[in-house]
């Protein structure tokens, strides 16, 4: 019974085939707008490598010719090598400084753009996508995986080319002193390029299991921390505890096994490096006593030697914060590579104007010309149906839960988008219709009082971020929140979120309505909103709403029937179909559905 | 450092492989010191005299450092894996258990976000520096140490040359030490600030589609993202400095160890010799120095995340047993569950404002007590107290007289039964959704249980029944749907005390009626506390309190308070009702067969 829902979670976290290439494509699309400062980088990598494998030299030229010359009694060739030696110090330091900050600013702007991106594609996801995934899974995303890509982007990049280089030029000058020897050291390439093919593989899946059971972790805070009152309530404690335990042990063992994945590659590394030595000072001895080598140039090998496998280690470092990201990038470009169901239109239709005359409120008509809409392949939830509002019509929906109000209310405000037929704003199919002037025409409140940490001003706002502060303290006193609101420690600037502002749900359902008063839509669709409030809470509500519905066109949902009395019209939904459609009066007096359930709702009021 | 100093029981329980570790590192260190001087005696002798034989005992010897150096990076990596993998989630899962003994309040003074990042982002730092961080940073010092006791055993004149650059670095470092602590605790809770904001981002996904203000979102968390990115620039720039102090200062020493050198042996005070010795030693010693700033940025962050880590354990427990901890499973006594509020105030912790004040009132065993109020006038406040989601701040709420503080909290729990106003299902199946409510209860339990509940028919219809899984990681279901099931878990079991907040909020009036009578009918003996909205809720109840100005304003049945109460009757809407309507028979309820 406790089994977790794997299926449906490995369908989003499985990997498409071909993600690995993806999480590279979304890597280079992200380095690109940087290319500039990637070559100028380059530049640095090259100076900086050369002038490693320089700065030596000097110091070795000065002591020795420069020290045998000054005690010879000249100093020139000393002072020379050391102010060489002095200068190409401070240019290696100048060159880290600028390397350094550069590779900061342009990891953390690569960073920001990868975040940016994340976040509005995120937000561009249909409702589906985000009923099926979980805030956590996506917080992750956002937070640990990016912490990944970052170790990447900060600590490696850079060093990886600069390992690279220095072994290049190394590489050069032993060619230079003695192909036999050099041809030694390359020989070691040979078991390195095997043991890198097997770590990556290993390495590989080692690292996206920590992602993968990382997610897992962090969507299991999430649900404990955000239901800590039915956790507590329920002494959960032991059991969540329990699970947490289980999800940390798997990604424990992951993050051993991706650890010792690293010990084993960084060990043979540097076996073979050191076993490479070996050989070399063996053969070049050998080659120097049987005289095919000079003493000097096996000296300078075995001295090069070490500075040519010591970058390997940074490289083994940098290979394996490169696997880790990847492991996270793929997980990302999974999230990116979701296209959303509701797409924007690329060419998009205005709305027609307003005529001049009733510009201050004026509905518009909406239509549903033959729809159907079923989630998926399931069966449907709203079988094929016409439906006509004029504009300026207020509607109430009635009828018992799962009877496809919900649905038809997410059809109307496109989160979803019927699987046949279409829906008109007049006569602009909502398709067509471009996000922004969609939002404002239509608006929708819905049951979840959701608020976002700020002040309560905020969070009226958001029904119009441009609204002034007379605009917000009039919407908070059209719904009978602003004494409530004035009582609080600071007032309008009280944090949501800190304890002495903490609203109770009537009080965030007020706010929510705050926000329509502001928004000022062509369509208001009101889901169930009412709910929390009291009896003369929703009265007040409903003469505000009374107000600022007139003349525009209304979609209300409504269990208490008490919003029916704001009504032109009442529709009745049983299993997906409209079963009554007229005027409130009209079906009180009636004998259908309606009118007992109308009857009902008398009965329950006092 | 004392946060980090904290962790000292943990490494000391481990001491012997940590140890371990660190001698490893310290020898990685040292062979690095040693196999110049057998390669420099290679070049210099058997080479130098062409002398094979002479080759393979040195050969020999640098081939065993070889193997050692590389199976003792292998080993230190091996050991020291499981070593802090095991303790990132160890100490993962004490922050955890923190959290979820600590009381709502506190919960609700803290951003979600702020918590996660602590949880996730600062283990995973802290577990980097104890593998890596720490033993190098533990070791580097002693390289450095023997590296210059070497030097001033050669040639004091060189050692002190080494110190002497040692002082502009230690400066440095100091310098760096506090503008990168300070950076790297900003960046870190701006990190929990955008956890914070990517979470709400997707939980309020529907608020800011209706509105269409994902730009507006867009917007906030590319200000939280822009000052993370700028403060995590500011590092970089610190590092920096830094890293080419560090790069700059050892060069410096090592030209001033040639020039003074030379002067040495004209002057007859030293030997060629001794100055390419002390370059060379000067030479290795580079390396551990120029990683100090590397090592130096990573201890600071981890200190920061210790210290971020200790904020949450520290966080005091005040909901507790008598003994300061939370018994789990503590033994549940008889009561009969007479629930009772005496002289009760309440405050939040940040406002001197009385939510409660002296707050009288008294539900009798088995009775069931309708609590009515305009919203905001604290009844769901009063609710949280009863399982002690939150404590009062003076008076006492008792149960059979027995103050609710002197019973073990989860003993407290066992009793009292809650339905919260946002319905909360976690991530699992129906069946263990309501099952949580009466651990062990039976499947048949359950039904009975979805039946009061007024959620058997919808249960039964989805796709896997009881098994089907709901919660943010299952089917999304309904409102409505939502809280029936979190009312059916509350009522499981029939609870000695039941607290229902508001529970059939997004219920129709039908379903609530059937509710409402199978509540009464099956369990008669549970005290039943009911925040109501509705009329006929109030009707049904034994008696109704008018909750008002944050105490009992009036006390009755709804029949007596319809008559008496004007604030009951404004609040059930029944003046409204008579003046607005022109059928006057409705507004008398059959079931009351009176009119007001």
């Amino acid at each position: 019974m406790s089994m977790p829902r794997l299926d449906s979670d490995d369908e989003i976290e499985a990997l498409p085939p071909g993600l690995a290439k993806k999480a590279r494509a979304l890597l280079m699309s992200l380095v690109r707008p940087h290319l500039a400062m990637v070559v100028f980088l380059a530049v640095i990598v090259v100076l900086t490598a050369a002038l490693m494998v320089i700065g030596p030299v000097f110091i070795a030229d000065a002591l020795d010719k420069g020290v045998p010359a000054a005690i010879a009694g000249d100093m020139d060739p000393l002072i020379r090598a050391v102010t060489l030696f002095v200068v190409s110090a401070i240019a290696s330091a100048i060159l880290a400084f600028t390397s350094t900050r550069l590779v900061g600013i342009t990891a953390q702007r690569i960073l920001f753009t990868l975040r940016e991106r994340v976040f509005t594609h995120v937000q561009r996801l249909d409702l589906g996508y985000h009923e099926k995934s979980t805030s956590g899974r996506l917080v992750s995303r956002q937070t640990s995986d990016m912490e990944s890509v970052q170790q990447f982007l900060s600590y490696s990049l850079f060093d990886t080319a600069l390992a690279v280089l220095q072994m290049l030029f190394i590489a050069v000058t032993l060619v230079v002193l003695d192909v036999p020897l050099a041809i030694v050291v390359f020989a070691g390439f040979v078991p390195l390029f095997f043991i890198t093919k097997a770590a990556h593989s290993t390495q590989r899946s080692a690292y996206r299991r920590t992602r993968t059971s990382i997610a897992k972790v962090i969507v299991h805070f999430v649900e404990t921390m955000g239901g800590i009152r039915a956790v507590q309530a329920y002494r959960r404690q032991p059991e969540r505890r329990g699970t947490l335990s289980d999800q940390d042990a798997r990604y424990r063992d992951a993050n051993t096994d991706a650890l010792r994945g690293v010990a084993w590659f960084a060990g043979w590394t540097r076996l073979i490096g050191n076993i490479t030595q070996t050989v070399i000072i063996v053969i070049g001895a050998w080659l120097v006593i049987e005289g095919w080598t000079q003493i000097g140039v096996l000296a300078a090998f075995i001295l090069y030697l070490r500075r040519f496998y010591g970058p390997l280690d940074e490289l083994v470092q940098a290979f394996n914060l490169y696997q880790s990201a990847s492991a996270a990038l793929e997980k990302i470009a999974a999230v990116l590579d979701t296209d959303p169901e509701v797409v924007e239109p690329t060419q998009p239709r205005a709305l027609p104007a307003h005529a001049a005359s009733d510009a201050a409120a004026s509905g518009r008509a909406l239509d549903l010309d033959d729809v159907r809409f079923a989630y998926a392949d399931g069966p449907d939830v709203l079988p094929r149906f016409d439906l006509h509002i004029p504009a300026g019509q207020i509607v109430a929906l009635v009828g018992a839960t799962g009877a496809g109000k919900s649905t038809l209310v997410k059809l109307v405000t496109r989160f979803y988008d019927p699987s046949e037929g279409r829906i008109t704003l007049d006569e602009v199919d909502l398709r067509d219709l471009d996000d922004v002037q969609m939002r404002s025409s239509v608006v929708m409140v819905t049951q979840e009082s959701f608020l976002f940490a700020g002040t309560i001003a905020d969070n009226i706002r958001i029904g119009n971020p441009d609204a002034g502060d007379e605009a917000v303290v009039a919407a908070a006193t059209a719904v009978g929140l602003d004494g409530y609101i004035r009582r609080l420690p600071d007032g309008y600037a009280t944090d949501v979120k800190k304890r002495g502002g903490r609203l109770s749900s009537g009080q965030r359902q007020l706010v929510s309505f705050a926000r329509v008063f502001l928004a000022d839509p062509d369509v208001v669709v009101l889901d169930e909103a009412t709910a929390h409030l009291d009896i003369p809470s929703e009265r007040l509500v409903q003469d505000a709403l009374a107000t600022v519905l007139e003349g525009r066109t209304a979609i209300i949902i409504a269990h208490r029937l008490s919003t029916v009395e704001i009504a032109d019209r009442v529709l009745v939904l049983e299993s997906g179909r409209i079963i009554e459609d007229g005027t409130p009066d009209e079906l009180i007096s009636g004998t259908g559905k309606f009118a007992q359930l109308h009857q009902a709702w008398r009965d329950s009021l006092v | 450092m004392r946060p980090l100093l904290r962790f000292w029981p943990d490494l000391r329980s481990r001491i012997g492989v940590y140890v371990l570790v660190l001698v490893l590192t310290l020898l990685a260190n040292g062979i690095q010191l040693i196999v110049p001087v057998i390669t420099g005696y290679i070049v210099d002798g058997p080479i130098a005299h062409r002398d094979l034989s002479g080759l393979w005992l040195p050969v020999l010897g640098v081939l065993c450092i070889g193997i050692a150096e590389a199976v003792g990076m292998w080993a230190r990596r091996m050991i020291v894996a499981p070593v802090v993998s095991h303790w990132e989630v160890t100490w993962r899962s004490r922050l955890f258990d923190r959290l979820q003994y600590t009381s709502v309040a506190i919960h609700d003074s803290w951003e979600s976000g702020q918590l996660l990042s602590r949880a996730v982002n600062d283990l995973s730092q802290l577990r980097r520096f104890f593998a890596f961080g720490l033993p190098f940073l533990l070791s580097t010092p002693i390289v450095l140490a023997v590296g210059t006791v070497m030097l001033v055993i050669m040639q004091p004149v060189f050692g002190l040359i080494m110190i002497l650059m040692a002082v502009p670095a230690i400066i440095a470092v100091a310098v760096f030490e506090k503008h990168y602590r300070e950076t790297s605790r900003r960046s870190q809770d701006t990190m929990g600030e955008l956890t914070t904001d990517v979470e709400e981002s997707i939980q309020g996904i529907r608020i800011l589609k209706s509105f269409g203000r994902s730009p507006w979102a867009a917007e906030r968390f590319s200000e939280i993202s822009t000052r993370l990115k700028s403060l995590e620039i500011r590092k970089a720039k610190l590092d920096s400095w830094l890293w080419s102090v560090l790069l700059l200062l050892p060069t410096v020493a090592q030209a001033a160890i040639v020039a003074v050198g030379t002067w040495g042996v004209i002057e007859g005070w030293t030997t060629i010799g001794t100055v390419v010795a002390a370059v060379t030693i000067s030479m290795v010693l580079r390396m551990p120095i120029e990683m100090l700033g590397f090592l130096l940025a990573d201890a600071l962050m981890a200190l920061t995340a210790a210290g971020r880590y200790w904020e949450v354990i520290d966080i005091r427990h005040d909901i507790t047993d008598a003994d300061g901890g939370v018994d789990d499973a503590p033994e549940v006594g008889h009561y009969l569950g007479k629930l009772r509020f005496d002289d009760v105030d309440f405050h939040f912790a940040d406002t001197e404002r009385l939510t409660l004040r002296g707050l009288n009132l008294t539900i009798e065993p088995g009775q069931t007590l309708a609590l009515v109020g305009a919203t905001g006038s604290g009844k769901t406040t009063m609710a949280s107290l009863v399982p002690r989601l939150q404590d009062i701040s003076a008076g006492t709420v008792s149960i059979d007289g027995v103050d609710i503080r002197d019973m073990a909290v989860n003993e407290l729990r066992h009793l009292v039964s809650v339905s919260f106003e946002d319905p909360i299902l976690f991530s699992t199946s129906v069946a263990e959704n309501v099952e949580m409510g009466s651990p062990g209860a039976s499947e048949e339990e359950i039904w009975e249980a979805l039946e009061i509940a007024a959620a058997k028919d919808f249960v039964s219809r989805l796709p896997d029944g009881l098994d089907t899984q709901v919660g943010e990681q299952g089917l999304s279901l309904s409102g409505g749907q939502r809280q029936r099931l979190a009312l059916a878990r509350a009522v499981i079991g029939k609870p000695r005390i039941l607290v229902l907040d508001d529970p059939l909020s997004a219920v129709d009036v039908d379903t609530e009626d059937r509710v409402q009578q199978a509540l009464r009918e099956i369990l008669p003996d549970s005290t039943t506390l009911i925040i109501a909205h509705r009329p006929s809720t109030a009707a049904l109840a034994d008696v109704v309190a008018v909750l008002d100005e944050g105490r009992v304003a009036a006390l009755g049945t709804h029949e007596q308070l319809l008559d008496s109460s004007k604030l009951y009757r404004e609040l059930m809407g029944a003046s409204a009702q008579a003046e607005a309507h022109t059928h006057p028979g409705t507004a008398a309820s059959a079931k009351e067969g009176r009119t007001p």
